[in-house]
């Protein structure tokens, strides 16, 4: 069973054992707009949590992406490279950025979960 | 865009006609101005690139100078060929100071009895106190602070227009004509900030909101904001100013002499009319050039331009994805032996290089309407 976090940045964690998927939220690719570049880390980047891991670029402006938690990045999604509109259309599932690995599973209790992001979401 | 949180934001007359239409607010120059619409800035773009495209320039100044003299009087501020302009056309010019550097930039119109001009809104009140200082104490000065400005750029423009303001497909580019519309009279320009044909019209502030209603009811017709006036006027090679020209950036730098009429070349008499001159005859050091990044990573404002081997040429000045190039496009200066089509250079994106070239402005075809 996979269970997803968030970010006060609006990156979600999606955790599968010892692996975690990461993106940008739907609200968050609402707010950048239409996005026309994602450039992602390198396979093998050693990432410490609020590192700067990404950067999106909408036709408006640049914006970092930083790493959820601590871990080595395993694989990052090439469809973004010449499909970065992917990232409007499906914020939370094909439009993810990289995986991987959890160095230290005590970060992810930093992290929210599904209903306190929805309350957060809503005081903004 | 330059954020003004301290002074209270001003509204133009069409602020409830953007709400009305689902516009996402910023403050800009201190307005409260629509930044894009329920549609975004990519589709925003493309479509005024498709059929047209409806924008709110109210936030920029509108003055009349008269007076015996006004043209020639404007030209002591001015390298563009004022004298010359025949009634009803209109001219691209800039504000120069001493050295020749860039005051602001903007349209002067020979509206017959006197001169209309269009200048920044950033720069409206700077522009202002400068004439009144500097133009001889007859040139009256009327401030259009009552009087809003809507932008109809694109192809379907002049078809849309003609349909309540009879007569204006007729028009030729960079001319102007006062027509009385629906009880009101506007002044019509054919010109525009996309690269596209199109009209600006000046329409007293009461009577905007249903000027512009009436044409956002017409199917072509989108309402578009500031994020894609901004990739609309990058595309078509076109300066912002305070980005691609200021006060340290010359005409003659700025790849903008071909506004400097040739009697102005010969005889001077504008503010750094020597510095020009000289850049002129003997070629600037550095030069405006487009640029257009291999791959898709945008080059913004302010990137370092580097050589092959690294040497630091230029910076960036206005940068971002193109929508209709389909890619990214970027313009900035670099130093004069670098500044020829098809040049080879870095750009220096997060830490990276990222080859570019130097190509040729526009980066999409202009197309205005010559009659």
């Amino acid at each position: 069973m996979s269970d997803i976090r968030f970010t006060e940045d609006h990156e979600w964690v999606r955790i599968e054992g010892d692996i975690a998927t990461i993106g940008i939220t739907e609200y968050a690719q609402e707010q950048l707009g239409d996005i026309v570049f994602v450039d992602l880390p390198d396979s093998g980047a050693a990432l410490a949590q609020g590192d700067e891991a990404a950067v999106v670029e909408s036709v408006k402006a640049a914006s970092d992406v930083y790493a959820p938690i601590t871990g080595e990045v395993e694989d990052v999604n090439e469809t973004l490279e010449g499909e970065p509109g992917r990232v409007n259309e499906d914020a939370e599932g094909e439009g993810w950025f990289y995986t991987m690995t959890i160095s230290d599973p005590a970060e992810l209790d930093d992290l929210m979960d599904e209903k306190a992001y929805r309350a957060f979401l809503k005081k903004l | 865009m330059d954020d003004q949180d301290i002074a209270p934001l001003k509204r133009t007359p069409l602020f409830a006609v953007h709400e009305a239409h689902g516009a996402k607010i910023v403050p800009f120059a201190g307005y409260d101005m629509p930044v894009q619409f329920a549609a975004g800035v990519l589709q925003e773009h493309l479509h005024t690139r498709a059929e047209a495209g409806l924008f709110d320039v109210s936030h920029m100044g509108q003055l009349r100078l008269r007076g015996e003299g006004a043209a020639k009087a404007l030209e002591t501020l001015v390298p563009g060929d004022i004298q010359g302009l025949a009634p009803g056309r209109m001219r691209y010019t800039q504000f120069t100071n001493e050295a020749g550097g860039i005051l602001d930039d903007l349209m002067v119109t020979n509206a017959g009895n006197h001169l209309f001009l269009v200048i920044n809104a950033a720069c409206k009140e700077a522009d202002i106190t400068h004439m009144q200082e500097n133009l001889p104490q007859h040139i009256g000065m009327e401030i259009l602070d009552d009087a809003a400005l809507i932008a109809l750029q694109g192809p379907s423009a002049a078809a849309v227009l003609e349909r309540h303001i009879p007569g204006v497909s007729a028009m030729k580019f960079m001319s102007s004509a006062t027509m009385r519309v629906k009880g009101t009279d506007c002044i019509i320009s054919r010109c525009g900030y996309t690269g596209e044909d199109g009209y600006e019209i000046s329409v007293e502030a009461a009577d905007a909101p249903a000027l512009a209603k009436t044409l956002l009811a017409e199917l072509e017709v989108m309402p578009i904001g500031l994020g894609a006036r901004d990739s609309l006027r990058l595309e078509a090679g076109l300066c912002l100013y305070g980005h691609d020209i200021d006060e340290t950036t010359t005409p003659v730098e700025a790849d903008l002499l071909w506004s400097i009429g040739k009697r102005r070349r010969q005889d001077g008499g504008f503010p750094g009319d020597t510095v020009i001159r000289q850049q002129i005859a003997e070629g600037a050091s550095r030069k405006r050039v487009g640029l257009r990044p291999e791959g898709r990573a945008p080059a913004r404002e302010g990137t370092e331009i580097t050589d092959d081997t690294g040497n630091r040429i230029g910076t960036i000045t206005s940068g971002g994805f193109g929508p209709t190039v389909g890619g990214p496009v970027s313009m900035g200066y670099v130093t004069s032996e670098f500044a020829i089509t098809g040049t080879s250079v870095n750009l220096m994106v997060r830490g990276k290089a990222l080859p570019a070239q130097v190509v040729d402005l526009p980066f999409t075809p202009q197309r205005y309407f010559r009659g």
